[in-house]
């Protein structure tokens, strides 16, 4: 009876624990809170995979795809519009916009996991470059200056 | 685990199955209603078929899954079973994933008893993606002996053991550590997942115990179609994973254990329910010769940052 007792007190603690890590990290206020640093990730693609060309570059249904898999798996980070959500930075800012699509390919497999990006790998390879046109497709903002 | 002598009277039979869809209408319904309860929160889902096997690929952070799973099986020389557990897994960070199961289980012209908890943690042991992927998973279970899910084959688990009455399993009680490696692959669409475990009894001097899972899995699409659908190939993953004992400490190896071949079936829809089906089949005399697990479970993103919102106070 004791252990039982012992269990449901460890297991109540626990997950209050873990809940609360979860909520703090979450928590934060959401805008603004990305700053250019946050896409230093993009320069760490090693040279070999930011030079793979998009294969799905002239497939017209790409772009469509990738739409339909940015709102069922990015859109809840990066926003609707990918302008920068609670938890991810802007999809549509210079420096992403400027990366290869070998970059972003490289970025979306191995995600940036210590802050908190998954891995994607798990979505095929015809699906991560579909979401890399879909991301190339939208472009900066109007009125962003082009540097 | 308790060892029994069996009787060779094959429960698989009509009568089997009238029960068994007599259980999960029973359940269903039930967890349904949770599910719906919470249903605002929009999600996403892509969720694995296996069962027992584990991939690498972790909660997203702030995500919260809920999952219910059954687990029906024929019983020689006692009653069919169907066990039931829900699980709540909870994406805390990127690289690290915790769940709470809740088991119960239902034996036919027996009793439906509650069986416990286990609260299971995974890191991820590499920050990007390689050819392997190691991720380490913990787990503490506090269960009585009259737990079937069957979540892991261990030890010297065999058919036998289940056939007891439940007024005597659920006397005895399992405080566990279990740790496994879950090392998974994914190339060219295709996931390959090895996941070798052993567990420690915390109580009693027993042995470590050891046992595996290893599946593999792929879309019946590798790209995105142009239109929303629920039935587009790309939402269906299909597979086979293979799980059993591997003896203990003492008398290590494939013998006097029991071992599973399961294919596996998920229906990702896009509206971030997951179905998942597996009917399983027993390799060796020490195995039940038949098993039926279905699972449904939905994703409800930003989990997190609604909690956090309420602890704020809307601030």
């Amino acid at each position: 009876m004791r252990s039982w007792k012992a269990g449901a007190s460890a297991l109540f603690g626990a997950v209050v624990l873990t809940v609360g890590i979860g909520a703090a990290q979450s928590g934060e206020p959401s805008m603004p809170k990305f700053d250019k640093s946050v896409y230093a990730e993009l320069a760490k693609a090693p040279v070999k995979a930011a030079a793979r060309p998009n294969p799905l570059e002239s497939d017209p249904e790409a772009v469509v795809g990738g739409a339909k898999l940015f709102e069922r798996h990015c859109a809840e980070c990066h926003g609707a519009s990918a302008d920068g959500g609670k938890k991810g930075p802007s999809l549509r800012a210079e420096e992403v916009q400027h990366a290869s699509p070998g970059t972003l390919f490289w970025l979306l497999t191995n995600g940036v996991v210590r802050k908190g990006m998954p891995v994607w790998s798990r979505l095929p390879e015809p699906q991560r470059w579909q979401l890399v046109s879909y991301i190339k497709s939208l472009g900066m903002p109007p009125g962003t200056t082009n540097h | 685990m308790l060892s029994l002598a069996r009787s060779p009277r094959f429960a698989l039979g009509p009568n089997s199955f009238f029960r068994l869809i007599v259980a999960l209408v029973r359940r269903a319904p039930i967890f349904l209603m949770l599910l719906f309860a919470g249903s605002a929160i929009e999600s996403l889902a892509q969720e694995s078929p296996y069962f027992v096997t584990y991939d690498h690929y972790l909660e997203e952070p702030g995500s919260l899954e809920v999952e219910y799973f059954s687990n029906f099986a024929t019983q020689r020389g006692g009653n069919d079973f169907n066990a039931y557990w829900l699980e709540f897994e909870y994406g805390t960070t990127a690289w690290w994933t915790t769940e709470l199961y809740l088991d119960g289980q239902t034996t036919f012209d027996d009793s439906t008893i509650f069986t416990g908890f286990r609260l299971e943690n995974r890191f991820r042991l590499l920050k990007s993606e390689h050819v392997i992927n190691p991720v380490l998973y913990v787990e503490y279970e506090q269960i009585s002996e009259a737990d079937k899910i069957m979540k892991e084959i261990e030890g010297h688990d065999v058919e036998a053991d289940h056939a007891v009455p439940n007024a005597i399993l659920r006397e005895g009680h399992n405080h566990e550590l279990e740790l496994k490696l879950l090392l998974s692959s994914t190339h060219n669409g295709w996931n390959f997942a090895v996941n070798p475990l052993a567990t420690k009894p915390l109580t009693g001097g027993e042995p470590w115990e050891f046992g595996y899972a290893a599946g593999v899995s792929r879309p019946l699409a590798l790209k995105a179609s142009a239109q929303r659908c629920s039935f587009c190939l790309e939402n269906f993953v299909a597979g086979v994973e293979m799980y059993g004992g591997l003896g203990d400490r003492y008398s290590f190896g494939l013998h006097e254990t029991s071992h599973y071949l399961a294919p596996v079936l998920a229906w990702n829809l896009p509206s971030s329910w997951t179905l998942r089906l597996s009917p399983g089949f027993g390799l060796n005399d020490n195995s039940h010769q038949f098993l039926l697990r279905w699972g449904l479970s939905r994703e409800f993103s930003g989990f997190g940052s609604m909690l956090a919102g309420w602890f704020r106070g809307g601030r």
